[in-house]
């Protein structure tokens, strides 16, 4: 059965503050929360509007490098935008792909952007992501909480 | 060495340059510089693209049996192909010159899985808008959101395709990302009855879609000739990996190449020895070196890589219904070797056809679920694995201490291989479009198209949000900046 919470981030986990997609994503996956599933990948694709059927709640979540920090949340609505148009699609895209493809309207998803600073190839995370990870999963906990 | 265009021959400060950075729909970050002369006619061409930098430290140091896993982060959209080259060069560390069937067979099914899902991607989410609507219609419109509305079957179908390339390479690899299927002298799984008698149950629809995708690229070639056939057309060298009979094999093979006319210019070579085949020249302005064949220089040896090459490198198909397209696309262009940039896509789709088809016959194999997984030998210090990556040919070459640390890497990606056939391609499509008076919507779509049309891979770029706007840039004769704009 389709758990009715998605999680799902993204990034390159040896990309500096990339992996902060994947690592938020690990740490949801260890509480172990009834009724959510975590999903990861290296980046947002088309197939991955397919992942969005059957659920209440989406929670997409990346690393970024204008966010605010330590993160910002908005509710997605569909949107075409320039992103269609990389092999990375945006989620808004996603919602957008959903949307035609099954002729319905796409759950009601929020996107958690944490805030990063270094991308480089083989380095870690630098300390102020790792705090801004530290608060954005705080703020998921009560997020989760309140379906 | 330069080339044509490439290099101006009469004094730069005379040329006024028009900047195009980064190029959308390009993996990464590309950039394009179209220097003029004084009467506004292109001079000069360079197609600037962020190169795969910093691997070598990456990957250095590290223990040899990390490498398959590590890899799979240069790329996020070939990973497979790089957790696969690498397992077959350092097979050659652990003395396994030849690994068991079920191992052979399971690579085989992950590496065309991931030629499935990444031909599906390209051809219907990042060039079927611009093949379905043309290359200067409306922008907002020419997206896979454009696709799915209009064409909502075609856009269905791609994402269905893709996602079962998707769920071919979780169960080889065992996960859906950062996979650990392949291990330096076999595999660590295989697929229950189960799993397989699951994956053949759609498989007969794919090679169904493929078969129409193939359709769709071949009447548009036949509806409009005049375009599929001359758009960014220029004669070049063809390389790839055959089979030792000739035929079509992307996972292992030996290294053939033919000359712009179809004549064979070697054949058979073990890719063990490619650093005596091919040489990688650097210049100046770019990041990204240049391959040549080394015998025939840089100014003739260079080559094109990738489906367009593959197609017409081999002999047969040994697949029936690829096969049969092999023949149609031979027969069009009428038995020379067809050089339109745009064939790329006709010739990818016939290798989607190929990757579904193989994709059965394979899961009809109990090799597949047997239990003799690894392979052992003498150890070595030294190997390369070559594999024919969705894009092109991809070196992996390794040297391992005996503390079996990795002391050298050298890889030579796909979209290095065809770096100078992308740069011809722009100034072919540059020579057409640009009058020299401004960048026009116009001259940017079809310089996207055309460099589009090799799928270069270029995801060492990061992708984190709001990293890949659109700049573009006018500047003129005396390096005065005109114009810039921002696409986010």
């Amino acid at each position: 059965m389709t758990a009715p919470v998605l999680v799902f981030g993204w990034g390159n986990p040896s990309r500096g503050d990339d992996a902060l997609g994947p690592l938020f994503v690990e740490a949801v996956e260890a509480m172990a929360l009834p009724g959510v599933e975590c999903l990861t990948d290296f980046q947002l694709q088309v197939e991955h509007a397919l992942d969005l059927r059957g659920r209440e709640r989406v929670l997409f979540v990346d690393a970024s490098a204008n966010a605010a920090a330590p993160f910002t949340v908005e509710r997605l609505e569909p949107a075409r935008d320039a992103s269609f148009t990389t092999h990375a699609v945006s989620p808004q895209a996603i919602l957008e792909v959903y949307a035609e493809i099954e002729g319905a309207p796409p759950p009601p998803c929020w996107l958690l952007a944490i805030r990063g600073e270094s991308w480089e190839l083989g380095a870690s995370q630098s300390e102020a992501a790792r705090q801004n990870l530290e608060v954005s999963i705080a703020w998921t906990r009560a997020w989760i909480a309140s379906v | 060495m330069s080339f044509e265009l490439e290099t101006a021959t009469v004094a730069s400060e005379n040329l006024r340059r028009v900047a195009i950075d980064p190029v959308s729909r390009v993996e990464g970050h590309g950039k394009v510089t179209i220097l003029l002369d004084e009467h506004n006619k292109v001079h000069q061409v360079r197609l600037h693209i962020v190169e795969f930098r910093g691997f070598e430290r990456f990957i250095q140091g590290r223990p040899y049996w990390e490498v398959p896993v590590m890899v799979q982060r240069l790329c996020g959209i070939c990973p497979v192909s790089h957790h696969l080259a690498a397992s077959k060069a350092l097979d050659l560390i652990v003395g396994a010159d030849k690994v068991t069937p079920t191992a052979d067979k399971m690579r085989r099914l992950m590496h065309y899985g991931q030629i499935l899902q990444s031909h599906a991607l390209h051809f219907f989410h990042l060039s079927s808008p611009d093949l379905l609507f043309g290359f200067d219609s409306e922008v907002s419109r020419r997206n896979i959101v454009g696709v799915a509305e209009k064409y909502p079957e075609i856009a269905k179908k791609g994402i269905l395709l893709r996602k079962y390339g998707q769920e071919v390479i979780r169960l080889t690899a065992g996960k859906r990302v950062h996979g650990t299927g392949a291990v330096p002298g076999g595999v660590n799984r295989s697929l229950t009855a189960d799993e397989r008698k699951d994956l053949l149950k759609d498989v007969y629809q794919m090679i169904a879609w493929s078969r129409e995708a193939v359709r769709i690229i071949k009447e548009l070639h036949q509806q409009n000739p005049a375009l599929y056939d001359h758009f960014g057309s220029f004669r070049s060298n063809f390389m790839g990996l055959v089979a030792p009979d000739g035929s079509l094999d992307l996972y292992q093979g030996v290294l053939r190449a033919k000359d712009a006319d179809g004549r064979i210019l070697f054949d058979q070579v073990d890719y063990q020895t490619y650093d005596r085949l091919i040489t990688e020249e650097v210049k100046p302005w770019s990041y990204m070196k240049f391959p040549y064949f080394t015998a025939m220089g840089p100014e003739h040896g260079w080559y094109k890589v990738g489906p367009l090459a593959r197609v017409q490198n081999c002999d047969s198909i040994p697949t029936p219904f690829a096969e049969h397209e092999r023949r149609e696309f031979v027969a069009y262009a009428d038995g020379q070797p067809l050089h339109a940039t745009l064939a790329y896509h006709w010739a990818r789709m016939i290798e989607m056809l190929f990757a579904a088809e193989t994709i059965k016959e394979l899961l009809q194999d109990d090799d597949l679920s047997g239990t003799d997984l690894m392979t052992t030998g003498e150890r070595r210090r030294e190997g390369v694995g070559v594999i024919e990556a969705p894009r092109g040919t991809l070196f992996h070459h390794y040297q391992v201490g005996d503390d079996d640390l990795v002391t050298m890497a050298n890889l030579i990606v796909s979209t290095t291989h065809n770096n100078q056939a992308m740069n011809t391609a722009v100034r072919e499509v540059a020579r057409q479009y640009l009058d020299g008076n401004e960048i026009t919507e116009g001259l940017l779509n079809h310089i996207e198209v055309a460099i589009r049309a090799y799928d270069p891979c270029l995801s060492c770029a990061t992708h984190a949000l709001g990293k890949m706007p659109l700049e573009v840039t006018l500047i003129d004769a005396e390096g005065a900046e005109l114009d810039r704009k921002y696409k986010e």
